[in-house]
């Protein structure tokens, strides 16, 4: 009985973190510019990795996988979003611009890196 | 479920390596590959589940710290190299 | 090609797809070695270099790429084929390893009782190679006292504004360290062993140099106290196979170390992957803090 809840929840979880990983794929494909690609993958990643772990982590058949899980979990929330902020950073600070709609009286170029 | 999950991590990772190649600035291609690194990690944590051992997490850790730290080494290494006047053909 | 940093970033992925291939062929040691040292350290010493190098590379007239690959090609055809169960590998020594490596060892890992007690001269071999490479790049790229004087009190302007980094590296730096640990002492029991762990260790010290500065790292790990460790780790190796000679039995048999044979194979491994994860370490640290003292000492003198 515990073992069939376990076993939806994990499906739930498993496929909800995939379809979040998808979604931030596609949003990694098509997105215009630098800075919302890297808005699209930071978020969508950190959900999705989250949720297929913590779907994992109800599969778990001793307690050392489950704390191995909980070490890559925490981790990966760090080491994600941290990644990102620094990327972000670095491009700024090299020149990059993010693109802005065109307004009347606005410049509004993206400028390439020499990169 | 297992198997799923696999494809689609398969999947999300194929369209991060399309960017990978076609990204305009170098920016976008460092981005592609620390993505492709924690779909890594993903992907082997999955795989542990799917081939039913358990020793495959001490791998998935240590790739989660590899792509960090490679990612932090390799913004440091455009940040120090760009120092120099942007107008060296580079 | 002829972009450095594109070919040292297509070199990290194809260790990465070569992990992966090991992955898939269940040999989980390889895989984490694989990944660690070559998706990891090897990246980042290569960047290291690449700091003081020019980027691109002169392009060569003579290709001797197409020849060389298509000679070792031609020298594998006469090899056995993959996995074939007839091959000589498989044949004498492998069996006997696999079926009375738990009886004569007791150790659940068969690689690390391979690598370290059956192979155990082979695995000093190793342990020498790491320590020559370490001395290599100590005696080439000297550091002068006087330049160190000079350098010692400027810590570049950037990197006091990286303040998000440093909070996060500070809390995940002390648990890469004790997962190095970890992985150190659980070798026996899963993948590890002490490569593993000596590379993990210095990719820990690296994040923290990359972050805090050369000069910070160097107060807690200065010159003299890394090559002491190189040494040391060797050291160790060394004298357990001439405790076992002065024990009465061979060396390197760790039987005679204690009064039952499992009991002295088990302390024998655990010394001998001590002094292997110390010097790996060790030699990694060192070779990275001089490329970046090296790049420290180009900025400040242009």
């Amino acid at each position: 009985m515990i073992e069939t809840l376990l076993d939806i929840l994990s499906w739930i979880l498993l496929l909800s973190g995939s379809f979040f990983c998808l979604t931030g794929a596609l949003g990694l494909l098509r997105f215009p510019d630098f800075f919302t690609r890297t808005h699209a993958t930071g978020i969508t990643d950190t959900m999705g990795a989250g949720l297929i772990l913590i779907g994992l982590m109800l599969q778990a058949s001793n307690w050392i996988v489950f704390a191995k899980l909980i070490i890559i979990t925490l981790f990966s929330f760090m080491a994600a979003t941290t990644a990102c902020h620094a990327m972000s950073k670095a491009a700024i600070k090299s020149g990059l611009k993010p693109q802005i709609k065109d307004h009347p009286g606005r410049d509004s170029e993206e400028q390439p890196s020499k990169l | 479920m297992y198997i799923l999950t696999t494809l689609t991590l398969l999947v999300v990772m194929a369209f991060t390596l399309i960017r990978a190649f076609k990204g305009p600035t170098l920016y976008d291609r460092i981005l592609a590959v620390n993505t492709f690194g924690t779909k890594t990690v993903l992907l082997i944590a999955v795989l542990n589940f799917l081939a039913g051992r358990q020793d495959f997490l001490d791998i998935a850790i240590v790739y989660a710290l590899i792509n960090f730290i490679s990612v932090i080494g390799i913004l440091r290494f455009f940040e120090y190299s760009t120092k120099k006047p942007l107008d060296e053909d580079l | 090609m002829g972009d450095l940093f594109a070919v040292v970033m297509l070199s990290g992925i194809y260790s990465l797809l070569s992990a992966a291939l090991f992955l898939d062929l269940h040999a989980v040691d390889v895989a984490f070695t694989e990944a660690s040292v070559g998706a990891g350290i090897s990246t980042l010493l290569f960047l290291a270099t690449l700091k003081l190098v020019p980027r691109y590379d002169k392009k060569s007239r003579y290709k001797p790429t197409l020849a060389t690959g298509a000679l070792l090609i031609y020298g594998t055809l006469d090899m056995p084929h993959f996995g074939k169960a007839d091959a000589p590998v498989h044949e004498h020594v492998a069996p006997r390893y696999l079926n009375e490596s738990m009886e004569e060892i007791g150790v659940p890992n068969v690689v690390t009782s391979v690598l370290a007690s059956y192979r155990g001269f082979d695995t000093l071999g190793e342990t020498l190679v790491i320590f020559t490479a370490g001395i290599g790049v100590m005696s080439l790229l000297r550091i002068s006292r006087q330049a160190k004087e000079e350098s010692k009190s400027k810590t570049p302007a950037d990197m006091q504004q990286q303040v998000i980094l440093r909070v996060v590296a500070k809390m995940m730096i002390p648990l890469i360290l004790i997962f190095a640990l970890y992985v150190q002492f659980h070798g026996d029991y899963g993948p590890g062993g002490g490569f593993q762990a000596g590379v993990i260790f210095a990719a820990g010290i690296i994040l923290y140099t990359m972050l805090f500065g050369l000069s910070t790292a160097q107060k807690i790990f200065n010159r003299k106290v890394l090559e002491l460790f190189t040494a040391i780790g060797v050291f160790l190796y060394a004298s357990v196979g001439f405790a076992c000679l002065f024990m009465g039995g061979n060396f390197l048999d760790y039987s005679v170390l204690r009064h039952d044979p499992v009991h002295g194979q088990h302390l024998g491994i655990l010394l001998v992957e001590l002094g292997v994860g110390i010097t790996v370490a060790s030699v990694m640290m060192t070779i990275f803090f001089k490329f970046t003292w090296r790049t420290v000492k180009h900025k400040y003198n242009q």
